[in-house]
């Protein structure tokens, strides 16, 4: 049974990345890279995961071909507003008259943008923190891992409120919340990691042959902490999707009329037992992208993070 | 005349932990091995024989007495150009390599570290010495079998040309047939290179063939010194050691009945 | 005394079904034994620790086997219940490293109570648990039987594991290995108390081992394997006269005290070896 994945390669590429002697460090890079990539397409959920946000990219990327309508702006407010959905809106209108598969469409920018920015954000915090705390020890590491600890009993979305509504509305500042309430748990795993690589023998090995601190932290360390890091984040995608939709919920993220699905489904509060489809085409939006980055996660654990035997 | 000791120990105490949790690893050894001598250190678990290796290798800080190595008098702290004088095989194939490192990173890190400028001539020269061939050079360790990973080991302990290598149990994880492959080529590289080595093992059959001289230790202390001919010739003092030898011969009802608690 | 075999493996075959093919892991094995030390020799990859999981049915490859009988009793393709009635209690496994075997949240004392459930209960179960220590030749066992695993030292805890597993009172013990993370003097002790345990309660020992020159004065047989296959059996005590060019390798290569040579001899392996020995 060949792997399809293997099978859809072209073959000159294919015979390059499963070299039994690759001939430099990229080929042996991109040889792994590629054996985890195989690994992973052989999990059907997990490609379905995939999928859903290589969807949520594409409509991204094409919204102005995608969307059939201005996201920003109705018709005829006497006439176009809370239609329902069919014929020329696919979804309906919302109580501005704006056609609600644009704005999802649309709001697809926004949810990546959110997405991509915290990941960056929160990830590097969280590890340089972690494997700091667990490789330097003593007084530093215990004032670090206080921080962390402070950090981690407020709950999320409270937490972002506070700093959202300190800093304003807008979505550079509901980036900022949301990444500065995702770090903890990086730095707790980064921790953990470290702490167990710190004293295996090819740490011992490097130390003996001169490697200072920080080479060790970079070089050695870091790279074990990766596996886990990657799946974590790729999970809590999924809830910061929700943070961000909870705080355009409540009116603090992106100022309208910039389309955020959670704002979307907040403008839908008030129609939402008649006119329905205002509220719902936009959570289940968010609902399928929150299950697209959980199932990607659970694939990205399976292959690089495995725990069976 | 005589030369000047490779490595020279004296009034080596190691201990770990306080007050009612310490443990006294290393109690005041002192021996010395001289330049191209391979020296045993034989105990079972517990008789602090790695805890004294890691402490020359620069991996304990945490030190008392004295410790010099060809001449230079060590320290808590070890500077770089220390580094290497002397380097170290561990015991596990399968912990001593990095998972994410190719093999020609692991051999190029300490050469980077140093400033080498030929890095690429001396990876490729490491791996022939080691009996591996080029194919394995971009590799990464699970790729490898536990043999070959040991060479890579030794290939890495060797690269920055040190004159004291320490061997940590270096082939108890192997297979009986790859052991005799390890033990032959650190044999030969010995010999070619004029290496000392401090070989450490629970297996007096091992330490018997590599070194000519030996210490037996047990719970910290060195219980007994004796050569390799003394074991072969059963000449030993002390009843540990005796015990010990008679051990390493095989399973055999009437010594094991007459073995006594150390 | 009762010399009929109690175990017959006839064309034992393990395969495992990986991403990058079939292992045969374990290929057309046949043996049979009765009451006695059966040493199963090989390297890793040999296959020896496979033959021995798939007798108490713990391998999570494929086994399958003209004939694999227990006291008459087929061992393929049981069922779960028909499994429980055997392991532990008519055949149990001792395996090589107490740190990992034992359970850490459980004293010695619930470990082995545990092991002879449904066959002793309550004060009975207790007696013959600090019988079982005793026999093991712990000094003390009812300070053992209280103890936390972590408490104890390697060779006391494999004795303690050693202890368990003869609980119920088995007629074949499985040991994979069991003396490989010991000390060396802690060793032959723990041997020791193996070759007395079997002598005395009539049991069959199967024996794994990569250790040639430790079975040789330990075991009444051995079988040598090698990529899945038994290459050679003889008598422990015939292993000097072994033909197989693979067994006389594992013979001559480790370094011996009283011969010492100055380059040890290194085994050629022969493609020839992987080929069916049938």
């Amino acid at each position: 049974m060949t792997d399809w994945a293997i099978a859809a390669t072209p073959p000159r590429w294919r015979k390059w990345l499963l070299a039994e002697t690759p001939q430099s460090r990229l080929q042996a890079r991109l040889s792994r890279a590629y054996l985890n990539w195989v690994a992973f397409a052989r999990n059907p959920l997990a490609m379905l995961g995939l999928i859903i946000v290589a969807v949520l990219i594409i409509f991204a990327a094409f919204a102005p071909w995608i969307a059939a309508h201005n996201p920003l702006f109705g018709g005829d407010l006497q006439t176009e507003r809370l239609l329902p959905p069919g014929g020329d809106h696919w979804l309906g209108t919302d109580s501005q008259g704006r056609d609600i598969w644009s704005r999802i469409v649309y709001g697809s920018r926004t949810t990546l943008v959110i997405i991509f920015m915290v990941a960056i954000t929160a990830a590097p915090i969280g590890i340089v923190i972690g494997t700091t705390a667990g490789y330097v020890g003593g007084w530093i590491e215990g004032a670090l891992m206080r921080v962390t600890d402070a950090f981690l009993a407020f709950p999320k979305l409270v937490l972002a409120l506070a700093f959202a509504a300190a800093l304003g509305a807008g979505i550079e500042n509901a980036i900022l919340a949301i990444a500065l309430t995702s770090w903890p748990p990086y730095a707790r795993i980064a921790r953990a990691e470290t702490l167990t690589v710190r004293s295996t023998d090819y740490v011992a090995a490097a130390r003996i042959s001169g490697a200072s601190g920080l080479r060790i932290l970079f070089g050695h360390i870091m790279p074990m902490c990766m596996p886990s890091l990657i799946v974590r984040v790729s999970l809590d995608m999924a809830g910061v999707i929700l943070i961000a939709a909870g705080l355009g919920f409540l009116g603090l993220g992106v100022a309208p009329p910039q389309p955020e699905w959670g704002q979307m489904v907040s403008d839908g509060r008030a129609q939402i037992l008649e006119q329905w489809w205002v509220c719902a085409y936009p959570g289940v939006a968010i609902f399928i992208v929150s299950l697209g980055f959980n199932l990607i996660g659970d694939g990205l654990r399976d292959v690089l993070d495995p725990r069976e035997g | 005349m005589v030369t000047q000791p490779m490595i020279e120990i004296e009034n080596l105490s190691i201990s770990f932990g306080r007050g009612a949790d310490r443990v006294d690893a290393v109690k005041s050894i002192s021996f010395s091995v001289a330049p191209g001598e391979s020296y045993g250190l034989v105990g079972e678990s517990g008789s602090g024989k790695s805890t004294i290796l890691r402490a020359l290798a620069g991996l304990n800080p945490f030190w008392s007495g004295q410790m010099a190595i060809a001449g230079e008098k060590l320290t808590a702290k070890r500077p770089r150009a220390l580094r290497r004088l002397v380097q170290m095989v561990f015991q596990d194939p399968f912990g001593s390599l990095h998972p994410k490192h190719t093999i020609d990173r692991i051999l190029s890190e300490p050469l980077a570290i140093h400033g080498f400028e030929d890095v690429e001539t001396r990876v490729r020269a490491a791996l022939e010495r080691v009996g591996l061939g080029p194919a394995f050079r971009f590799r990464y360790p699970h790729q490898l079998s536990g043999g070959q990973r040991q060479r890579v080991a030794i290939a890495r302990a060797l690269i920055l040309e040190p004159k004291v290598v320490l061997l940590d149990e270096p082939t108890s994880a192997l297979d009986v047939s790859i052991q005799a492959e390890v033990l032959n080529l650190l044999t030969d590289l010995r010999q070619q290179l004029g290496l000392t080595y401090v070989l450490v093992s629970h297996d007096l059959g091992v330490v018997a063939h590599m070194c000519k001289r030996l210490s037996i230790m047990r719970t910290g202390e060195v219980v007994e010194t004796a050569t390799a001919d003394d074991l072969s010739e059963g000449h030993l003092l002390h009843a540990y050691s005796r015990q010990l030898l008679i051990a390493s011969r095989g399973y055999d009802t009437q010594a094991i009945a007459a073995f006594g608690d150390f | 005394m009762d010399n009929s075999p109690i175990l017959e493996v006839e064309k034992l075959n393990i395969r495992f079904d990986t991403p990058v093919g079939v292992v045969h892991a374990v290929r057309d094995v046949s043996f049979t034994m009765g009451r006695e030390k059966l040493a199963i020799v090989g390297e890793s990859g040999s296959g020896k620790s496979q033959t021995g999981r798939a007798i108490l049915g713990l391998t999570p490859g494929k086994v399958t086997a003209q004939k694999l009988a227990f006291h008459g009793q087929n061992l393929v393709d049981l069922a779960e219940p028909q499994w429980r009635a055997i392991r532990g209690k008519r055949i149990a496994m001792v395996m090589q490293d107490p740190k990992y075997s034992l359970n850490p949240v459980m004293t010695i004392g619930d470990q082995l109570l545990e092991a002879a459930r449904g066959v002793k209960e309550g004060a009975e179960a207790r007696q013959h648990a600090l019988g079982m220590l005793a026999a093991v030749r712990i000094r003390d066992p009812e300070r053992v039987y209280r103890a936390w695993p972590h408490e104890l030292s390697g060779g006391m805890g494999q004795r303690a594991m050693i202890a368990m597993m003869l609980m119920a009172e088995p007629e074949l013990l499985i040991a994979d290995e069991p003396t490989s993370a010991l000390d060396v003097t802690v060793r032959l002790q723990v041997l020791a108390i193996l070759d007395d345990l079997v002598k005395t309660r009539h049991m069959g020992l199967i024996f794994i081992s990569h250790d040639l020159n430790l079975v040789r004065t330990f075991s009444d047989r051995v079988l040598v394997m090698y990529g899945g296959q038994v290459l050679e059996r003889l008598a422990a005590s015939e292993l000097e006269q072994a033909q197989h060019p693979y067994t006389r390798g594992l013979l001559a290569c480790p370094p011996e005290i009283d011969r010492r040579r100055q380059r040890l001899p290194v085994l050629q392996r022969d493609p020839s070896w992987m080929e069916p020995v049938w």
